[in-house]
């Protein structure tokens, strides 16, 4: 227990001592609340939607989550190139509970940094509508965020740098967020949109977050919880295996 | 005790590590000699579990490497030869992070992290972030940090790497700890990774070559460690001990 708390200690440390970093990830949160949403709101407005900010801050939220838990998890590649990786490989703790306080550690920065964005959407104008709900919105928070934090785990395992980042942004972080009904409704979209919508995770939390904050899911609150949950316990699994098999 | 059978390590077609045997005994300095590029850093991550051998066996304490991986951890510190600090921690953090690692008693980790860093020059600059230190400042909290848990080996990758090889106070804490062995029975073996001259004065190790390809040659004998830096420079001539 211990050896899983002082891994998740030093993710949080680490998070709160590079302040560039925590300021440096809330622009792109910000442009997207503050560019998307007042630009596109008159449209959506126009079309029958609604207030679009309403609409689009939980799927923003749901973007700041993943891109810092990913970041979080690949950060194995960071500890390999420094180093470190060795001294806790080396250590005479199993490599699941390394994997478990690493990824425990990155999952709280990622909802933490959630939370910051969440706070700056009331700012723009977001209003949650039932503030007995948000417990559960900050539970989809907490497994969207162990979710992509496994994720970047399971990649920075097998990766040997950081060369494929942007291999992994572009053809795996940007598709699941904007296929996942982050930004526009899936209702009335095209039938194959909405089936690579469905089988995108995010889409799940995305929706999970909606429905606690703002009404209108597009699979329902329980399927929302039960797809993710499982999702979620896989990539565990996975990023575990992966991890374990990690050779210096 | 460490032994060493026929031990191979090859990544893909090659062959780093190529039939090597060697058995250290409790109590003995072993120093691991070789050329660059000789298998002596991979070897020494198979003994530490970080490598799985291709071949060959292992027995650490007599616990194998590759199946009770956390009994070998437990009995082993290391100095690796590259940096393996946390830069954004402090100095303090990461000694702590070690501590807790391994399961030191809060108690006993506080103590022995005082002691240790007093001992390296480091207690002043405790709360300083590594990133902050020189390279040589790295290394002492790097020695220091392998003996918090009191290893029964200590694994050193090319320990004075990047210290002055004469005023470096870790060279000395080396030698204290080696002293100790008559009172509380730790560090048993030792394995040098090609050190360079260390300032011991009295000890007993044997020395061996890595040939690659494949021939290993061993030689037994008690040299002075004090010998040790010109042993290596003239490794081919037989070296007289004084």
């Amino acid at each position: 227990m211990k050896a899983i708390y002082i891994l998740w200690l030093r993710q949080i440390k680490r998070y709160y001592r590079s302040k560039s970093r925590v300021v440096g990830s809330l622009g792109q949160p910000l442009l997207f609340l503050v560019a998307l949403g007042f630009g596109f709101g008159p449209i959506y407005q126009r079309a029958g939607g609604g207030n679009y900010i309403q609409f689009l801050a939980p799927g923003v939220i749901a973007m700041s989550i993943i891109f810092t838990a990913v970041f979080m998890g690949i950060e194995i590649i960071w500890d390999k190139q420094f180093g470190f990786l060795k001294e806790t490989l080396v250590a005479p703790v199993s490599r699941f509970k390394i994997m478990i306080g690493r990824t425990l550690g990155g999952g709280t920065v990622a909802v933490l940094q959630g939370i910051i964005v969440f706070l700056i959407s009331l700012i723009v104008g977001f209003r949650p509508m039932d503030l007995n709900l948000l417990p559960l919105a900050f539970v989809f928070m907490i497994l969207i965020a162990v979710l992509f934090t496994a994720i970047g785990t399971a990649i920075a395992s097998v990766l040997e740098d950081m060369q494929g980042f942007q291999l992994i942004m572009n053809f795996l972080l940007m598709p699941l967020f904007f296929l996942s009904g982050a930004l526009f409704p899936l209702d009335g979209m095209p039938e194959a949109i909405v089936l690579v919508a469905s089988i995108d995770p995010l889409s799940y939390g995305v929706d999970g977050l909606r429905a606690t904050m703002v009404d209108g899911a597009h699979f329902g609150l329980s399927v929302d919880i039960l797809v993710l949950s499982v999702v979620t316990a896989i990539f565990v699994a996975i990023g575990s295996y992966l991890f374990s098999k990690i050779q210096i | 005790m460490i032994e060493v059978k026929n031990l191979v390590k090859r990544f893909g077609g090659f062959t780093a590590v190529d039939n090597v045997s060697f058995t250290v005994k409790n109590g003995d300095i072993f120093a691991f000699l070789g050329p660059n590029g000789a298998g002596k850093t991979t070897t020494i991550k198979m003994l530490t579990t970080l490598l799985k051998p291709t071949s060959g066996e292992i027995l650490i304490n007599g616990n194998d490497p590759t199946k009770d991986q956390d009994e070998v951890r437990r009995s082993f510190g290391i100095v690796f030869q590259d940096p393996s600090l946390d830069d954004e921690l402090t100095a303090y953090e990461n000694m702590q992070f070690h501590g807790i690692l391994y399961g030191v008693p809060k108690k006993i980790r506080e103590e022995r992290i005082e002691q240790l860093m007093k001992f390296v020059e480091l207690w002043d600059r405790r709360n300083d972030l590594v990133k902050h230190f020189s390279g040589g400042m790295k290394r002492r909290l790097e020695v220091a940090r392998g003996l918090i848990h009191h290893p029964k080996i200590l694994f050193l990758d090319e320990p004075t790497l990047g210290l002055d090889p004469h005023a470096e106070p870790s060279l000395e804490l080396y030698k204290e700890f080696k002293q100790r062995k008559g009172n509380d029975g730790f560090l048993h073996d030792s394995l040098y990774g090609r050190s360079r001259e260390s300032g011991e004065e009295s000890c007993d190790y044997r020395q061996w070559e890595i040939n690659r390809p494949g021939n290993a040659k061993r030689a037994d004998g008690n040299y002075q460690i004090r010998k040790f830096g010109r042993l290596f420079l003239g490794f081919d001539r037989k070296v007289n001990p004084r």
